[in-house]
């Protein structure tokens, strides 16, 4: 079944689904406990083998979104259902990648890898073949022995994926994976994770702040407001990155839906920033009484 | 370690040249020996000054004979067996305390590091003991324990605890969040989180806290040994120096260091086996 069959066959099914979700925590500043709300009422779809990207402002909840999905931690109201069911707790259904790469440093590449397989009770030959499988589909074959501080950035954003896909989770969870990479590691990886989405089927959640990212990376892209983060607008990616072996960065319709969703963006930096220049005064005045 | 980093420059050296394979080797051989030089040139000027201070007549010869004399007295009880006799009391002592604290301090460490409440209880108790002496203590040891083996294993016990036990609860205490994040966003057990990322995330802080014990282990044992032992090293320095044996008294001392630095070694060469990974091109 292609992809595209895939996809147009599963178009009415839902695979995440954010149900008014609201995430509030208790800051505790001295003596004054105060609230405060990361996301707020944020209704968002995604379907089975989708690729959903959302942007959003810093600061706007969207690590927030990720970490509820994890089941890491949950939501003040509203609820997340994947697959039709509410989330329950972490569990292997679901990869994360995140944006330190997070490996552990006293295992080898290969055994990095095994982790999320031994969580799941594979035997020993059986996790060596799948770390190897999943190294290679990340292009790092003979690279099983290696330690974590002797790979670089890139590389080790290459073992977080096949870590995170090894163990075979429905749903991959990125948070950010690129951005302490250079621009150029940056692009091929972008790349390469089209290519395994495209060989794995995976649907992807993806969080970003860089609009050139989620517009090339993602078939839809959420943008979210800033704090309190909401999703504002879904903008639909139309643009078939597949088959494109030419720069599909500089094309028309590119530039086109890259500047609509800046527009949409540059109105909600503005306002966390002035947020921000509003909490900072106000926390200022706090201090001077 | 070192010695790579000393090979790698003369490489570069070499490769920066652009000449021959002899010259980079001819380099490369240069550039380690000069690292020798600069490791031992402080030590062989120590030893220089020790053999010239007192024949020059500078310091006292008789409370500080030249290094020659401390050799041939080195030598001397070396030959008759009674340097080893005392050698060997002394490990014994030193080595017996530091395992046993290890063997105490480690699993208390990672217990008291792993469940916060029990870390607010046993923190306070911990800087007081932590913040006396193990010295000072002695004479309750002694007053309990007589002053056989068991007081001195026992001090060196205690003393080699603190810090092991305050490196363990501060290595499972600093273990990087991220790490606990990305392994429990798994859905693994907290028993599993322990075993597979905590205890092995901390091990680093762990070796520190063995190493600054193995320190400690000697100090300790060497002032207990001074104050009532019929063996070992520190009763060797503190008898020559009761009998005026001068040179015996330095080369008990010289023992004491080649002891100090036999255990450092050693746990160093631990480390290194046990984390490996962390050997990485920032150290």
């Amino acid at each position: 079944m292609s992809h595209a069959e895939q996809q147009s066959r599963s178009l009415e099914e839902v695979k995440i689904s954010f149900q008014d979700v609201t995430k509030r925590f208790r800051v505790r500043e001295g003596r004054t406990v105060s609230e405060f709300t990361a996301v707020e009422g944020v209704n968002l779809d995604v379907r089975p083998g989708e690729f959903m990207a959302v942007v959003g402002p810093s600061g706007c909840g969207k690590s927030t979104l990720l970490d509820l999905l994890a089941g890491l931690s949950e939501p003040t109201s509203g609820q997340i259902l994947l697959d039709g069911k509410p989330i329950s707790g972490p569990g292997l259904d679901r990869g994360i990648v995140f944006q330190q790469y997070a490996l552990f440093p006293w295992r080898t590449a290969q055994a990095n890898i095994e982790f999320g397989l031994e969580a799941k009770g594979y035997g020993v030959k059986e996790r060596r073949d799948w770390a190897r499988h999943y190294l290679e589909l990340v292009g790092l074959a003979g690279f099983e022995n290696r330690y974590p501080h002797e790979l670089s950035g890139g590389m080790k954003q290459r073992v977080a994926i096949a870590r995170s896909l090894a163990f075979d989770p429905e749903v991959l969870l990125m948070d950010e994976p690129f951005a302490a990479l250079d621009a150029q590691t940056r692009e091929s990886l972008q790349a390469e994770l089209l290519r395994i989405w495209e060989r794995t089927g995976k649907t992807i959640l993806f969080i970003t702040h860089g609009i050139d990212e989620a517009v090339y990376l993602g078939q839809r892209v959420a943008v979210m407001t800033a704090r309190p983060g909401r999703i504002k607008r879904i903008v639909d990616i139309p643009i078939d990155k597949r088959s494109e072996e030419e720069d599909i960065r500089s094309g028309a319709e590119f530039g086109a839906l890259r500047h609509e969703i800046w527009s949409e963006l540059r109105t909600e930096v503005q306002r966390s920033q002035a947020l921000r220049q509003e909490l900072g005064s106000g926390s200022g005045t706090k201090k001077a009484r | 370690m070192s010695l790579n980093k000393a090979l790698a420059a003369g490489g570069l050296a070499g490769g920066k040249a652009d000449v021959g394979g002899a010259a980079v080797v001819g380099a490369r051989i240069k550039a380690a020996s000069a690292k020798v030089v600069r490791s031992t040139a402080a030590i062989a000027g120590l030893a220089a000054i020790w053999e010239l201070a007192p024949r020059l007549g500078l310091v006292d010869a008789t409370f500080l004979p030249p290094l020659s004399k401390v050799i041939e007295a080195w030598w001397e009880l070396a030959v008759s067996g009674a340097l080893l006799e005392h050698f060997q009391a002394s490990i014994m002592r030193s080595v017996s305390g530091l395992l046993l604290a290890i063997a105490f301090a480690i699993p208390l460490g990672l217990a008291i590091g792993y469940y916060k409440p029990a870390a607010a209880f046993l923190n306070p108790l911990l800087e007081l003991f932590r913040n006396t002496a193990a010295l000072a203590l002695l004479p309750v040891f002694i007053l309990i324990l007589g002053i056989g083996e068991t007081s001195k294993v026992s001090i060196v016990l205690y003393a080699c605890s603190w810090p092991i036990l305050l490196s363990t609860v501060n290595g499972v205490r600093n273990v990087d969040p991220l790490l606990v994040k990305s392994a429990r966003s798994l859905g693994i057990s907290p028993f599993k989180l322990f075993l597979k990322v905590i205890l092995p995330a901390s091990l680093p802080s762990v070796f520190t806290g063995i190493r600054l014990a193995g320190a400690s282990s000697i100090l300790v044992l060497i002032a207990a040994e001074m104050v009532g032992a019929k063996a070992g090293l520190g009763y060797l320095i503190n008898y020559a120096q009761y009998n005026f044996q001068i040179p015996e008294m330095y080369a008990g001392i010289l023992t004491i260091s080649a002891l100090g630095l036999l255990i450092n070694q050693g746990l160093i060469a631990i480390e290194r086996k046990f984390s490996g990974w962390k050997t990485g091109p920032d150290r």
